[in-house]
Formats: structure tokens, C-alpha cells, sequence
């Protein structure tokens, strides 16, 4: 591209002869790597690997943050760069608090440059292209970065654009909320909803049909509306809609079960097989795409939840799957047990990007990113990892102010708790409500200082 | 959650508490080592000094939840399962005897150090 500085971190191009004489000598350091691979970044200097790789960090997010503080920490010598135009960080897990009125906005909002780790150089553009053929990233600015190893962490992008009527800044106004948009957009929901709980009226709550991040919090935000209703006394003159968009509330089968059973204690009507396709804010109308047609609903209230697709500079490039369910909403081709991208081995993709079966959470990123970084390390190190990652996610469903179940989860659907017998994964508790306002945002602050 | 590893429990503690976390520590341990030695030079139980450490065991308890459920944003207790009353018990707990332990040592000595001055 005209214009464009190749700006690899550590200028030289990757070759294979190289690349054979640096695996020859990283192999002495092969031993110490494995061991060193999923510890916490106080690791001596002795310990850590000696390199001269160049590995790229797409997206300074959870996942992007969390691999880059691993990577750093287990590496000596290496080149690392993160690349993200964004200079807030956002504790996303932390928005349906302030959408539920518990925390304010600032609960959620930190600097990128407080987590970054010491050797880590931060370039504070997007990426704008992938090309993996060519082993380096394009930023917005023009500026062409080449590596030997990349992280694609870019999180993914809310198509508010995919529902007709509905725009983000509508979010606060005409019964309309959306958690999902950023700390505003979760203060000025909780504002809308609080005056709905007011009043009283009609609430409408559903799900996109594609993949999404916390598939849970559609379904905390209807519980958590239906408490505030009744704590206000405006229940009995209110009814609440949940439109899941297939045939289930949740997609973990016995999960499901036991939100149907919340739900019709709670008097929350459960509609299947319900799509939003527009909303007219003016007229307070919700239009759905059903087997049948279309469906309009009228709301006091609505809580839009957008489709979600990976952002466009993926999208556009060779690394989405290209058949099946995922090739349509571009998210990243990888090996769902590795995290290493299916036809470009230096190439792994973690988070919310990662077109894997499930969880776009905070917890999966949690144990998808020590997976990820210890095949890399086995790579540089001229070894094979035994890492796998088995589709662990977590999800604190919050069922009424005070109270959540600790719902614990892997790929095949198994419920996998982390106390058996003494929090039990279906039971509405205190204490996972506490574990959700106390303990998950410093566990994910450690994460993304690699210490967790 | 998945596992419960030490090393990362305190990590969480640290980012949860910050610089509180080392005071708290420090003071388990300075008001236990206090109450230790306290024990060896008066080599005795005095009961009605105990009897007022344990009543203000009972505040340090109820202090203990109160915090709790104030860190916790949830503004009341809302007791879901039989988990939910062992955290309550050992959040009281816990309050209960650092606040015992750190009132009996610190009453002991303060008798003590009167009783050398006069």
C-alpha cells in the first residue's frame, strides 16, 4: 500500500531459517517455559524465555490486556506491541450493575495505561486490516506492523444499525434502553427503567439471534425489573415479555429450565422464536420477526439487545470461519480447545472475536487467554502444549436485587461448579450476589495484570 | 471461579482491599502475637476482662456484616440458602474474635503498663 511504513516492532521479516536457529536455542529454555507458561508474572528473569519474537496484540480489551500481561511476563527479549485506539477501559461485566442502579458509572470506567505491562508498546490505533499471508496488521493510520505471532482480541462490534428505527441515541429516551452501548448508555437505562418501575406498564425484553456477549444479562435485566416493579408496588398493574429468539430461554438446556420456572413464578410471560426487527419509538412499538410474520408489541419499556457481529476489519480479512453458523457474523476460525486459528498456526484469537461454541464473557476470557499463551510460548520454546480449554464460563444470573445463582458452564453444557455442595449452581443465593458485587471486578482486574 | 489457587485468592484480596488488606493482616497478626504474650506473663484467663472483650466481639460482629453488606451494595441480607447463613456466620465470625482478641490483648496490656507506671 502506498504510503504505508512497514513498521515491524523489531524489524526484520520473519524467515524460516531464523526461525529454525531461534527454536534451537529456545529449546534449552523449553523446560523452564512449560513450567513458567501459567504462573503469575512474577516470574524471575531467569525463568522467563529469551526471545526475539515479534507478537502482536489486536485490542487492548480483557482478552487483549490478559494476553499481553501473560506474554510480557513469560518472555525476555520479545516484541510486543498492542494495538487499540481506545484509551478507556471499560469493566463491562460491571454494566448491568449500573444498570440495575447499584454502581454508578465510574465503577466501570478506567485507563488502558493502568494495566499496561512494563515492556509492553502500546499503539494507540485500530486495526483497520489483517493480512495473515503476509504476517502483519495495518493500522487506521496507515501504519503496517509485522509479526511473528498475532493475538487477535478486537472484541466485537453491536449492530444497533441491524434494527430498523432503533439508533444508540435513543438509549434513555422513549422507554428505551440497551446496557450494552457503554457506561452512559447503562446509567441512562437504569434512569428510563427506574421511571418505568415508577409507573408501571408494559416492559418488553428479548435477545439477539446471533452470538452474544453475557447471554445472561437479557435475562438478569428482566428479573432485575420485575424486583424494582414489585419493591415499588407497581407489579400488579405492569406486565413484563421475555422473546427469546429460538425455543430457549438460555443454552445451557437445564439453566433454561430454571429460568422458565423463575420466570412463571415471577408472572415474566416467556415468548419463543421472537426477533427484533424494528422498533418505532414514537408509536412505542416493538416489531418481531416470528415463523408466523411479523409481530408488533407495544411497550412502556423495552430493553434492547443489538446483534452482534465481529468488528469489520475481521470481518474483511482471511480469518473468520468462511462456512457455517459463524462465517456470516465473521467471527475468528480457531480450534475451539487452543484458541489457534484453523489455517494460520501463528495466529490465535481469544475473547469475544474467538468463533467458539460458547461464552463471551469475562470468565471464559479468564481461561481461554493462559490456554492461548502457553501453545505460543510452546511454539517459541520449539515444544507442544497440553493446554486445552474445555468452553468454562461463568455467569452470576442475577434472579432479584440481593440474590444470584452462580451458574457455572463448559462446552457440552455440563454444569461445572466451583464449590460442589456448598454453592449450588441453580439456587437463587446471597451469597453469589455478593461473590458478583465484591469479588468479580477485582478477580478481573488480576486477570488483566496476568495474576489471575 | 474453576479453582480455588492461593496465590490468585490473595491477587483478588489485594485488588478487592489494596493497602487495607496488609492492614488487616498486620493486625491479625500483631493483636494475636499480643494476646500470646499477654497470656505467657499473666499466665491466667481474667474473666470479667474476657467477659467485656467478648461483648465487644458481639459489635465487632455485627460492625463486620454491616460492612459487609455495604461493600456489597445489596442493602440488606437476603438469605437465598444454607451457604448464605455460613457467610453470614463467617463474616460475624470473623469480626467477632479479631474485635475479642484485639480488645482482650489490648485491655490486658493497657492494665499492664498502668500497673508498671504506678
Amino acid at each position: 500500500m502506498e504510503g504505508d511504513h512497514q513498521d515491524g516492532i523489531r524489524g526484520e521479516a520473519p524467515s524460516p531459517a531464523r526461525d529454525g536457529r531461534r527454536r534451537a536455542l529456545l529449546m534449552l529454555a523449553a523446560a523452564a517455559a512449560a513450567g513458567t507458561a501459567l504462573r503469575p508474572p512474577a516470574a524471575r528473569a531467569a525463568d522467563r524465555l529469551r526471545t526475539r519474537a515479534r507478537i502482536v496484540v489486536a485490542g487492548a480489551g480483557a482478552a487483549g490486556l490478559a494476553a499481553a500481561s501473560r506474554l510480557a511476563a513469560a518472555l525476555d527479549g520479545a516484541s510486543i506491541a498492542l494495538l487499540d485506539a481506545r484509551r478507556e477501559h471499560y469493566y463491562q461485566p460491571g454494566f448491568t450493575l449500573i444498570g440495575a442502579g447499584v454502581k454508578p458509572r465510574q465503577y466501570v470506567v478506567s485507563a488502558t495505561a493502568d494495566y499496561l505491562p512494563a515492556g509492553v508498546q502500546w499503539i494507540p490505533e485500530r486495526v483497520a486490516g489483517f493480512d495473515p499471508d503476509g504476517n502483519r496488521v495495518v493500522t487506521e493510520a496507515g501504519r503496517a506492523v509485522a509479526y511473528d505471532f498475532l493475538v487477535v482480541a478486537t472484541g466485537m462490534e453491536l449492530a444497533y444499525d441491524r434494527i430498523e428505527g432503533m439508533d444508540p441515541g435513543l438509549i434513555g429516551k422513549h422507554g428505551v434502553g440497551s446496557i450494552y452501548h457503554g457506561p452512559e448508555a447503562a446509567e441512562a437505562t437504569w434512569q428510563a427503567m427506574s421511571a418505568f418501575a415508577d409507573r408501571g406498564g408494559k416492559g418488553v425484553f428479548l435477545r439477539p439471534a446471533t452470538e452474544m456477549k453475557c447471554a445472561g444479562a437479557p435475562l438478569k435485566y428482566a428479573f432485575i425489573t420485575e424486583d424494582y416493579l414489585s419493591r415499588r408496588g407497581r407489579r400488579s398493574r405492569s406486565e413484563l415479555v421475555y422473546n427469546a429468539h429460538n425455543q430457549a430461554l438460555f443454552s445451557v438446556p437445564i439453566v433454561s429450565e430454571k429460568v422458565r420456572m423463575l420466570f412463571e413464578q415471577r408472572g415474566i410471560r416467556a415468548n419463543y422464536g421472537r426477533v427484533l426487527r424494528a422498533i418505532d419509538p414514537g408509536r412505542r412499538i416493538a416489531v418481531f420477526d416470528t415463523a408466523e410474520g411479523r409481530e408488533e408489541q407495544d411497550y412502556d419499556f423495552i430493553h434492547v439487545i443489538p446483534p452482534m457481529r465481529a468488528p469489520q476489519a475481521v470481518r474483511d480479512s482471511a480469518l473468520p470461519w468462511r462456512t457455517g453458523a459463524w462465517a456470516g457474523e465473521g467471527w475468528l476460525e480457531v480450534d475451539p480447545s487452543t484458541l489457534r486459528h484453523a489455517r494460520y498456526r501463528n495466529v490465535f484469537g481469544v475473547g469475544d472475536v474467538a468463533g467458539v461454541p460458547k461464552g463471551k464473557t469475562a470468565a471464559s476470557v479468564k481461561w481461554q487467554v493462559p490456554v492461548a499463551v502457553d501453545h505460543l510460548l510452546a511454539d517459541l520454546a520449539g515444544t507442544a502444549s497440553p493446554a486445552r480449554y474445555d468452553g468454562y464460563t461463568s455467569c452470576p444470573l442475577i434472579t432479584r436485587m440481593g440474590r444470584a445463582m452462580l451458574v457455572e458452564f463448559d462446552y457440552r453444557n455440563n454444569l461445572v461448579p466451583s464449590f460442589p455442595g456448598v454453592i449450588a449452581p441453580l439456587e437463587e443465593l446471597w451469597t453469589s450476589w455478593v461473590m458478583e458485587t465484591m469479588a468479580l471486578k477485582p478477580t478481573y482486574i488480576s486477570m488483566l495484570r496476568g495474576r489471575a | 471461579m474453576k479453582e480455588l489457587d492461593p496465590f490468585v485468592l490473595l491477587a483478588v484480596l489485594q485488588e478487592m482491599l489494596g493497602p487495607l488488606l496488609w492492614l488487616l493482616l498486620a493486625a491479625a497478626l500483631l493483636g494475636t502475637a499480643a494476646l500470646a504474650a499477654l497470656l505467657v506473663c499473666e499466665r491466667r484467663v481474667v474473666a470479667r476482662r474476657l467477659m467485656w472483650s467478648e461483648a465487644a466481639g458481639v459489635a465487632g460482629g455485627c460492625l463486620a456484616l454491616a460492612l459487609m453488606v455495604r461493600v456489597a451494595s445489596s442493602g440488606f441480607i437476603d438469605v437465598g440458602g444454607p451457604v448464605d447463613w455460613l457467610l453470614i456466620a463467617l463474616v460475624f465470625g470473623a469480626g467477632l474474635a479479631g474485635t475479642a482478641v484485639l480488645a482482650y490483648a489490648a485491655s490486658g496490656w493497657w492494665a499492664a503498663l498502668r500497673r508498671a507506671g504506678s
